[in-house]
């Protein structure tokens, strides 16, 4: 159990002691640091709002007045809780943090391992990409498109399944699907001339 | 009651909020409620950014110096912000349109030559801020050490470095630097305003930033910011010097662009030409040189024609910052405008197209950046609550990994503080350091991205290839500013990590500097000690010269005569002595030498008086 660095007390609030009111080291899990279940599915308007409160607590700029020790852990807590609420606004991002979390690997997807069900639309696309022909480009994108906003409806309904089961099964599906979904994302891209 | 409720260092220690401009500077503070401008001693509330070295080694700024750009062009330079955080090559394009004199052996820090000195950029902003630091003291009547500086949003790492830098050298403790349009924002007040989007359009002397922001119940959230650190009114005033130049060639056949004075005089005359023409149709560019005038009469047509694409060049940046963002035009409720060169017509004409909204310009464009710095002054030393501002970093951060190729670490636009870890192993077996290269920008080849620093992790246990785990920590603190931590993934030792900036002063040279500014600021004291007591002998030397001319002087005995011309010769003799005790002592002998001539004058006044009179 641990203890408040300052009175010894063992500390109630995630972040600050409930006795001497100390801000404490910050804890690195993205979810435990907004006091959010560790779920995939979540409230997107709650998650902005805790940001906020927190913002307000947390800033460097509230701790300038203070001791060392508590502006070193303002500027961590801080640095930690942008990068958390980066992560978990983002759908796709936090699938991949809670499945690193769960020891998954989560690494950029090389383009030479093309998903089978893909090989056709790709040669297409380079097709065109090669010929300029500019209608067939705009077909392939809103083709990748439809199949981008088919993989979020997947997901989000496996996001749902994993908050009720918790089976590894479950995130190792997920992680299919975000590596189609990111190759999916790398095709619009270049079709979009913007990779 | 526990004491860490009680560390609270000098609770009421002033803070002060500068704006260390490219073309002026201010210095702002909270005034109960309100933040103010605090005017200089000569009541000016713009110090202009122009620094010159006097003949007597004396450091002179502002107003003063912007007279001796003119006559002393070689000993005084403008626009310095332009060189902050700059290696030479970044900056050979400029050198061909600024006066900077740059000294030899300026590889990784730029030294500039005023008259038989070199400076850094940091050390001449430093005099600049010294000099504010000075007016705030003289109004507050207390010393102040501690202020908030403001910089454009889009400085990358090296930039902000060089500023915190001539913050130390001035003596004052850079409790943080605020991005130019952010602190705009907070002078607003916007928050009067609950909730909104707007976007704060701050076009400088050098400089251009856009931003956009997010207000929420007093949190100033900037949404994303993007720019251009080689954009502003600077780059008007030069394409306006280039035309008179050419027509000057063309009327008087002469080429004056390589007359310092000349080429100081056209740039005064331009500037006041583009000054009226934000309120008239039409202004004179009136050039005189040497008893030789030369006119030309310039339309806002023509002025318009000529500044369109330097116009048309910020609204990139704007789009840009919009997309990523995540809103449409549409979207944005207010508009803020920064910097002198917004009062230009078609500047404001260009924003209100693209944004759709007119733009606020109740507060001055000049000022609104130091308010803003005073009211983050006032946050930070707990006199404004309730407000807070969350800033983003303009650039992203990555790192060299094989093949040149950059690894983004922190993407831009993210929130700050942020931070990255990642964690490095060795290539050899025993090997025992790793060398890091730092870069900031959006490019994919390091080539293509500004080299920021160099991390030499030493100290790594002699192991096997691709055994040990160093676990290296990138954060970006308020400031913007990076810092790099280490440790030993296995043992949990912290690792040393030595940096080598690849552009700007390493911690070493500024604490020289410091010290050194400490040993001019006497250098100075004494070069302005000399200054005045040779202007004190200037006038007794004359006083004494018309005296001689008089009736007075002629009824003085030989002995007397004598006394005077040996005590004139003496103070002549010491009059270019380095030491202002020797000058005094001669003015004290003249002075002496000259009392019964003195006492002959004012007799003969009075008796001239008296004689007037009739009784």
């Amino acid at each position: 159990m641990p203890v408040c660095w300052n009175c010894g007390k063992p500390p109630r609030d995630i972040h600050f002691c409930a006795d001497c009111g100390s801000l404490q080291p910050p804890p690195a899990n993205y979810f435990d640091f907004f006091e959010l279940e560790r779920k995939l599915v979540l409230d997107a308007a709650e998650l902005d709002r805790r940001f906020y409160a927190l913002s307000r607590r947390l800033h460097p700029d509230v701790f300038f007045r203070r001791g060392e020790r508590e502006r070193q852990y303002s500027l961590d807590s801080t640095a930690i809780l942008n990068d958390a609420y980066r992560t978990l606004k983002d759908p796709v991002k936090r699938a991949e943090y809670l499945l690193k979390e769960n020891g998954f690997e989560t690494g950029e997807q090389k383009s030479a391992n093309v998903p089978p069900e893909l090989l056709e639309e790709v040669f297409e696309l380079n097709m065109a990409l090669e010929e300029s022909a500019k209608e067939e480009i705009a077909a392939a994108l809103a083709k990748f498109a439809a199949m981008r906003g088919e993989s979020d409806v997947e997901m989000a309904r496996q996001f749902e399944r994993y908050d009720q089961s918790r089976e590894r099964g479950v995130l190792a599906e997920i992680r299919g699907l975000l590596n189609r979904r990111k190759y999916i994302q790398n095709l619009i891209e270049t079709a979009n001339g913007t990779r | 009651m526990n004491p860490v409720f009680q560390i609270d260092f000098g609770a009421e220690e002033r803070v002060v909020g500068i704006d260390l401009g490219t073309t002026n500077s201010l210095v702002a503070y909270m005034d109960l409620t309100h933040p103010s401008v605090i005017p200089g001693e000569d009541g000016d509330r713009l110090v202009p950014s122009v620094v010159s070295l006097g003949r007597g080694g004396e450091i002179i700024v502002g107003n003063q110096a912007r007279k001796l750009l003119i006559h002393e062009s070689s000993r005084t330079v403008y626009s310095i912000k332009r060189l902050m955080g700059k290696g030479i090559a970044d900056v050979e394009g400029e050198l061909k349109l600024f006066p900077f004199h740059v000294a030899e052996g300026s590889e990784s820090v730029i030294r500039v030559s005023l008259g038989e000195k070199t400076f850094t950029p940091p050390e001449i902003s430093a005099m600049i801020l010294r000099q504010l630091k000075k007016n705030a003291e003289a109004h507050l009547g207390e010393p102040v050490t501690k202020a908030v500086i403001t910089v454009p949003a889009y400085f990358n790492d090296a930039q902000r470095q060089a500023t915190k830098d001539a913050g130390r050298i001035a003596g004052l403790e850079v409790l943080r630097l605020v991005n130019e349009p952010t602190a705009a924002a907070l002078a607003y007040g916007l928050d009067k305003r609950k909730q909104g989007i707007v976007a704060v359009y701050d076009l400088g002397g050098g400089t251009f930033d856009i931003s956009i922001l997010k207000l929420h119940d007093g949190i100033f959230e900037v949404l994303a910011t993007n720019g251009d650190t080689h954009l502003g009114g600077d780059d008007i005033d030069n394409l306006l010097i280039r035309i008179g130049l050419e027509d000057l060639l063309s009327e008087w056949g002469e080429d004056l662009s390589q007359d310092g004075e000349a080429v100081q005089l056209l740039r005064r005359a331009v500037i006041e030409a583009k000054e009226r023409l934000s309120f008239a149709p039409s202004a004179d560019i009136v050039f005189e040189l040497r008893g030789r005038a030369f006119t030309r009469t310039i339309t806002r047509e023509v002025f318009e024609k000529l500044i369109v694409d330097i116009v048309n060049r910020t609204l990139g940046p704007c789009r840009a910052c919009l997309a990523d963002a995540g809103v449409t035009p549409e979207r944005i409720d207010e508009v803020v405008l920064v910097g002198g060169s917004t009062r230009i017509p078609m500047v404001r004409a260009a924003v209100e197209t693209l944004f759709r909204a007119k733009p606020h310009t109740d507060l001055n464009p000049d000022e609104v950046v130091a308010l803003g710095a005073a009211v983050q002054a006032g946050i930070l030393s707990g006199h404004v609550e309730d407000q807070l501002l969350l800033d983003v970093t303009p650039l992203s951060l990555g790192i060299e990994i094989m093949g040149g190729v950059v690894s983004q670490l922190i993407h831009r636009n993210s929130a700050i503080p942020a931070s990255a870890t990642q964690t490095f192993t060795t290539g050899v077996e025993g090997q025992r350091n790793v060398l890091i290269h730092v870069v900031q920008g959006e490019r994919e080849l390091v080539k293509d991205c500004r080299s920021l620093a160099r991390f030499d992790l030493n100290g790594i246990p002699p192991l096997p290839a691709g055994m040990p785990r160093i676990e290296v920590r990138f954060l970006i603190d308020a400031n913007g500013i990076l810092s790099v931590t280490a440790r030993d993934a296995r043992t949990g030792v912290e690792q040393t990590v030595e940096i080598k900036p690849s552009y700007g002063l390493t911690d070493a040279q500024v604490e020289a500097m410091v010290e050194e500014s400490i040993v001019n600021a006497e250098a100075d004291f004494r070069a302005r000690q000399v200054a005045e007591a040779r202007v004190e002998a200037d006038a007794i030397l004359a006083a004494t010269d018309k005296a001689k001319q008089s009736d007075a002087y002629l009824e003085l005995s030989d002995r007397e005569r004598k006394d005077i011309s040996a005590a004139i010769n003496m103070l002549l003799l010491a009059y270019h002595s380095d030491d202002h005790l020797i000058i005094r002592e001669q003015i004290e002998k003249l002075n002496a030498a000259t009392m019964a001539l003195a006492e002959n004058m004012m007799n003969t006044a009075v008796g001239r008086a008296l004689k007037g009179k009739k009784i």
